[in-house]
């Protein structure tokens, strides 16, 4: 950083500060994540003829709702810096680059956080079998894990897919393959957790596993994301 | 350029592949329990090699263009993604019809190596969609340069992944291979392998010629016409390629596509 550049933790705060803005201003993502999920549960009940589901029926049926959800999120995360001119803004100030990754990430972590939010006791309170707060403090965990993955992997492709022409398209179809190791995984650490017979201990494998992957695909966003923004 | 020993190269790989195909099926004793449905084993296997490579190369190339920014990177990683893509519906097609023939189905979940194969597929079947979406020509070749790293990483990282999540069923003919395979096994695999990556090599270097030629063909047009009146390009998936025409007043140094 040059002399003069503002300092990135004052950048952060400035740019977190316009997302929460702009949220509040348009509801554009996160009201809709949490009725999609509800609606999600919703759906899942009569598609699968179940009043109460248990184990890894209950910990597919979260994940493959959160997922959804939080591609409706990525998908909205950058269109009102590509259609606003919010990339414009950032690229002319003086500030790192990659406190907008930074920002961006922390955004789409607290779109995540307000889902869950919503979507897990909605879950408990529709679809889940045995009850929640045994199953919370693992659930917690494998919940941490997973919006890790979410979180890089959503960045990166949400900014890779908003300005091409069909990004509501690319936007699901290149995150959710890249997305089905942190499913699998997520969903086999809770599976346990959710099970008929009470709570289970977590399976420490899924979660390193997890967290490796999360790590990975942290260092890969890290790295990449720089060259999406040089226009 | 591209084309240099080209003819000799494709004459190499039908050779190989010929020898390959006679001793697969005329040398290499029948797998005592698969019978003759195992001959399939030698072209599966070494195409699935290959296409993973050619994944695993092309985001190599993609670092390159990024570093670079020299547009040959990105078209060798274009070329490379898009043979690889040809090349993998040639392994799920012999996947599915070896699952079908010893195990009795088309599909089974249960098969890490075939679900994180369809995985990498459905991911990469995005890369030329993402690449005909973005009309900047210099913004696709960066994208999709960043689309082609993660993607690679992706490779080899799922595997892992996948692999975990179920038993072992499919036969593990990378590591022990020697421990399982008799000898004119071996020999006939390691052959094959050789063989399909050399088609894969000059499958390459043709379309690599081919996409030069085109190019430098677009660029002595233009320099006929005179510098402005070439139409606007066609929106397009592919790599533009920046060449110089020798003598040229086109920019460029020449003879910059001269070094393979």
């Amino acid at each position: 950083m040059s002399a003069g550049a503002p300092q990135n933790r004052v950048v952060l705060g400035a740019l977190l500060r316009k997302e929460l803005r702009v949220e509040l201003r348009s509801f554009s993502a996160v009201p809709a994540m949490s009725l999609f999920s509800v609606t999600t549960f919703v759906l899942f009940h009569f598609a699968l003829q179940r009043n109460a589901l248990s184990d890894d029926l209950a910990s597919g049926v979260l994940w493959v709702t959160l997922l959804f959800a939080a591609v409706l999120g990525i998908n909205r995360l950058f269109v009102a810096d590509a259609e606003q001119g919010g990339f414009d803004g950032f690229l002319l100030s003086p500030a790192d680059r990659s406190v907008l990754l930074y920002s961006k990430a922390l955004t789409l972590l607290a779109y995540l956080l307000v889902l869950e939010l919503v979507a897990v006791p909605a879950f408990a309170l529709l679809l889940l079998g045995p009850a929640l707060w045994p199953a919370l403090p693992g659930l917690l965990v494998v919940l941490a894990l997973g919006d890790a993955g979410i979180v890089v992997i959503g960045t990166l492709v949400g900014a890779l897919a908003v300005r091409t022409s069909v990004r509501d398209l690319l936007g699901p179809m290149i995150s959710l393959p890249l997305l089905v190791p942190v499913l699998l995984c997520a969903a086999r650490a809770g599976a346990p957790v959710l099970g008929a017979g009470g709570a289970g201990a977590l399976p420490l494998r899924w979660l390193v596993t997890l967290a490796l992957y999360d790590l990975v695909f942290g260092l890969i966003t890290f790295a990449v994301f720089d060259f999406l923004l040089e226009d | 350029m591209y084309g240099k020993r080209l003819r000799a190269l494709a004459l190499t790989t039908f050779a190989a592949l010929t020898l390959t195909l006679v001793l697969a099926f005329f040398w290499a004793p029948n797998d005592a329990n698969q019978g003759f449905l195992q001959k399939i084993f030698y072209l599966h296997v070494p195409l699935a090699i290959v296409t993973l490579c050619g994944f695993v190369y092309g985001g190599v190339a993609a670092i390159m263009h990024l570093r670079t920014r020299d547009s040959r990177w990105d078209m060798r990683s274009y070329v490379a993604i898009h043979l690889s893509l040809v090349f993998g519906v040639g392994v799920l097609v012999t996947g599915s019809i070896w699952a079908k023939g010893s195990w009795g189905v088309w599909w089974d979940w249960s098969e890490p190596t075939l679900v994180s194969f369809l995985l990498i597929m459905l991911l990469y079947a995005t890369y030329q969609p993402l690449r005909f979406a973005i009309e900047d020509p210099e913004r696709q070749a960066r994208y999709a340069s960043v689309f082609a790293i993660t993607a690679g990483a992706f490779v080899p990282i799922n595997f892992v992944i996948v692999r975990l999540s179920t038993a072992y069923l499919h036969p593990r003919v990378l590591g022990d291979i020697s421990a399982n395979l008799p000898g004119r096994f071996q020999v006939v695999f390691y052959l094959s392998l050789i063989s399909i990556a050399l088609l894969w090599i000059t499958l390459w270097r043709y379309e690599m010629t081919s996409k030069h030629a085109s190019a430098q063909l677009r660029a002595l047009r233009r320099l006929l016409a005179g510098d402005e009146d070439d139409a606007l390009p066609r929106r397009s998936a592919v790599p533009t390629l920046s060449v110089s025409v020798e003598g040229g007043r086109a920019g460029g140094t020449p003879g910059v596509g001269a070094s393979r």
